[in-house]
């Protein structure tokens, strides 16, 4: 009897390579475009849309020109290259007017002290921004709002200084005081810096102007336009309105039943509004609600009205960051003995700002989406304000494709950058571990 | 033997309004209110002297003076002999027709891209997140100046619809030959009635009585269908089965619609070209459909995202349950994944709804005539009142969103999932 069988395979075979219908691009289309009826179905709409978008885009897009004094040299460029009839982009006008696009009509020979200020304000932003930078550099992000100022309206340097001694004296008085009672300080904090500006504001500025006269030509606000004064109006609007928004989210949520119900009126009288209505109340009626004879300047006035604006959309997303915070978390910080603001500041805040980077976030864009709505009172912002000056010109009548795409995709990189970092913010400040 | 003295009574001192948290918000609500008090007296005594200044009055009877302009684009009866007050109540018919059109056609559009931004399908999921982030990153005003714009430069004028002299044949018209683009207006179908009951009239508006018969039709066809839907559950409850009901709901909701419609006689006429313009259908002013079709775009990208995080919110052991107890895919989308899904997307889609109502007043960039238009616009430029006209408009707008807000927390609470 043999127990051996005939025939043991000793050595294992070679792995085969998998089907062609299963490994690589097949498998993966298999899966991802034609896995079904439905699904092909889908792929081949899809397809017909893009084809259909390239072939609407690309032969225009292929006749760019770029160099041309008016649209009719352009268009009779394009007609002689590509032939009778044929249309194409004319970037041309982008090329000769991209100054307007970015400055407004902000006098050619000063364009350095905005591209500075711009470039400065990498530098200022960049501690706030990243934990990475020593905490010193956060001195000169304080410091520059008063040099932005100067660079972009010019006049004495002292001028905007000076409105910082008022914030430095304010913080002096806390500190002196703070020892003595905490009430007190605070009040002075509020006070101080008040009487500072109304009564040494003027006389300091000219006083140290006579000893060391640093100015620059000034620049009035009717000059600022396109996506600089976007900007101006967007970056000091978010800066501003995040305290704000979380003074109201905490008003909101306080026990204090006045400042409750002020904060919930305030916040849903400007929710309530369209923006346009607030900023026509900023061109139109300030002059009623202010002394007879105050005037002052429009863009300060829309900054101002746009920060309200943003600031009560911020509150509410901020509440939701409040409310979703575990009850436990107040009531550990009661426990621990600390008081309303240490409590907040130590415990509830951080955990509720970060639950709310997204929703501020997308507050913040659009804020900066809605900065060009000040076309509305006036002022020449990059999409209508700049773009009818330069159609309204003989040279570019009937140009209309290419600054709403130029300016369209200026807004597009600003936007997505933001929200792309606020992802990575999300990211960053993740502590649960799933 | 010494007996244990009672506790001193504190007697109320000053500073205990500060340091005791008894008093102390006590302390801070008094202050804060004499600091808004002292504010808004500030304003109001600035408001009167300015107002005195200008030698202006605070007064609304503006609004019962004839307007004098005219209203290219109008829901109800308007001429230039009208009041401001009417023209301003146009404006608010217009701010809600925009709004309505607006909000019905984002929502669709909405849910169907941020459903096939989750679909498995790689190229149609790419292709919607391009949509989204492209609509959502750019200002809605450059969607909405480009569209008009796209609509008054590109398109032809009304005689490009005619056939030519040397009998070359004119432009086809849109859809099927049912609408026309053309650079002034797009003309498209309007729905008449052969034998109408004519319209009842309101002092403020007329209403249609044809509308009134249809929807009292739909009504009776709700309450019938209701009816049929709990009798079809009392049996079930009694047996065991529940009888085929589809059949008759299709009826009930077809029947006396139809039965009103043709007793109506109701019949869709289309836009013809007669002499220079089309006649026979409705002719919308470009302004309007700009600003609807870039409302819509716009917000129909961040409604997608709405719907996204809703359907992603629900987490995959809900439908894993649902199929483990033997339903079918309609109903765990039905019965489970919608409900869940519903509460997170109806709070923030109200929101959105009340954006692309307030985003409306850009309308002013087209010279679409809403509030914002004709009691923001022209009535103010033409009376001078710049506060009461600026006020009134907040005030209205305010009143919108409170009343959108309003309708849509009672639809919310009614969906909302009951908890404990």
């Amino acid at each position: 009897m043999q127990n051996t069988p005939s025939f043991v395979r000793t050595d294992m075979l070679p792995a085969q390579d998998p089907p062609l219908t299963e490994k690589g691009a097949v498998k993966w289309m298999r899966e991802n475009l034609f896995s079904g009826v439905l699904n092909t179905t889908l792929t081949i709409i899809g397809a017909i849309i893009i084809w259909w978008l390239f072939s609407a885009a690309w032969p225009w897009l292929r006749a760019s020109v770029w160099t041309a004094d008016n649209l009719t040299e352009c268009r009779s460029i394009i007609q002689q290259t590509w032939g009778e009839g044929a249309t194409g982009a004319c970037w041309a006008v982008i090329r000769e007017r991209w100054t307007q696009f970015l400055y407004g009509f902000y006098p050619n020979q000063l364009y350095w002290r905005p591209n500075l200020a711009f470039v400065l304000l990498f530098v200022a932003l960049a501690p706030v921004l990243f934990t990475q930078i020593p905490r010193k550099a956060l001195w000169f992000s304080a410091a520059y709002p008063a040099l932005a100022y100067w660079l972009l309206w010019g006049g004495s340097l002292w001028f905007p200084v000076v409105a910082l001694f008022g914030f430095v004296a304010g913080w002096v008085a806390f500190r002196v005081l703070s020892p003595v009672n905490a009430i007190l300080a605070a009040a002075a904090a509020a006070v101080v810096p008040v009487l500072f500006w109304l009564l040494l504001w003027g006389p300091l500025t000219d006083t140290l102007a006579a000893i060391l006269p640093l100015s620059l030509d000034m620049v009035r606000s009717d000059r600022f336009g396109g996506f600089l004064l976007s900007v101006i109006i967007g970056v000091t609007a978010i800066s501003m309105s995040l305290p704000l928004g979380i003074v109201l989210a905490l008003g909101r949520q306080s026990d204090l039943f006045l400042v409750k119900s002020l904060s919930v009126v305030f916040i849903e009288f400007i929710r309530g509004v369209p923006l346009i209505t607030l900023l026509f109340t900023a061109s139109l009626l300030l002059n009623y609600f202010l002394p007879p004879g105050t005037n002052f300047d429009i863009i300060l006035r829309v900054v101002i009205m746009v920060t309200l604006f943003a600031s009560a959309y911020i509150a509410e997303v901020i509440r939701g960051g409040l409310a979703a915070l575990p009850k436990g978390q107040y009531e550990a910080a009661d426990a621990l003995g600390l008081n309303y603001w240490q409590a907040q500041r130590l415990i509830v805040l951080p955990q509720a700002l970060k639950i709310s980077i997204p929703g501020i976030v997308s507050s913040f864009i659009g804020l900066f989406k809605d900065t060009t709505l000040v076309v509305f009172v006036g002022l020449l912002d990059p999409l209508k304000g700049i773009t009818d000056a330069v159609r309204a010109s003989t040279d570019w009548k009937g140009i209309y494709w290419e600054p709403y795409i130029f300016v369209g995709t200026l807004f597009f990189i600003f936007c997505f950058g933001m929200s792309r970092y606020s992802m990575y913010l999300e990211q960053k400040l993740k502590t649960d571990h799933r | 033997m010494a007996s244990i003295a009672d506790v001193p009574k504190e007697s109320f001192r000053l500073s205990m309004l500060i340091y005791d948290t008894r008093y102390r918000s006590l302390t801070i609500q008094v202050v804060v209110f004499f600091l808004v008090m002292a504010g808004a007296a500030w304003l109001v005594d600035n408001t009167y002297r300015n107002l005195q200044l200008l030698g202006k009055d605070f007064n609304f009877s503006f609004l019962w003076n004839r307007a004098g302009y005219d209203i290219p684009q109008v829901l109800i009866e308007y001429t230039n002999d009208s009041t401001h007050g009417r023209a301003m109540f146009i404006g608010l018919l217009n701010t809600l027709l925009v709004a309505f059109l607006g909000c019905a056609a984002a929502t669709v559009l909405g849910i169907v891209i941020g459903v096939l931004r989750l679909s498995k399908n790689w190229l149609v999921g790419r292709l919607m997140t391009v949509y989204v982030e492209i609509f959502r990153n750019v200002p809605l005003l450059l969607w909405i100046l480009l569209i008009y714009t796209v609509f008054i430069e590109a398109t032809p004028g009304p005689n490009a619809y005619r056939p030519g002299a040397d009998g070359t044949p004119g432009m086809e018209m849109q859809l099927l030959g049912t609408i026309a683009v053309t650079n002034r207006y797009t003309a498209v179908p309007d729905l008449l009635f052969w034998r109408s009951l004519g319209d009842i009239d309101l002092l403020l508006f007329k209403v249609s009585l044809d509308l009134l018969a249809i929807i009292a039709a739909l009504v009776a066809s709700f309450y019938a269908n209701r009816m049929l839907l709990a009798q079809a559950t009392r049996v079930q409850e009694a047996t065991g089965d529940r009888p085929v009901t589809w059949w008759k709901s299709i009826l009930i909701w077809t029947v006396p619609v139809i039965a009103v419609l043709s007793a109506l006689g109701f019949h869709v006429e289309y836009p013809r070209l007669q002499g220079f313009n089309f006649v026979g259908g409705i002719n919308v002013s470009n302004s309007l459909m700009a600003l609807w079709l870039a409302l819509t775009l716009y917000t129909a990208a961040f409604i997608a995202e709405i719907v996204r995080a809703g359907i992603m919110a629900i987490s995959r052991g809900q439908t894993e349950a649902a199929f483990a107890l033997g339903l079918r895919p309609g109903r765990t989308m039905n019965l489970v994944i919608l409900p869940q899904a519903l509460r997170v997307i109806i709070p923030p889609l109200i929101s959105q709804y009340l954006n692309l109502t307030k985003n409306s007043s850009l309308a002013i960039a087209v010279g679409y005539l809403d509030l914002r238009g004709t009691l923001g616009g022209i009535t103010l430029n033409q009376t001078g009142r710049e506060l009461e006209c600026v006020l009134l408009m907040m005030l209205i707008y305010l009143a919108l969103s409170l009343a959108i807000s309003g309708v849509m927390n009672i639809y919310n609470a009614s969906v909302k999932l009951k908890e404990r």
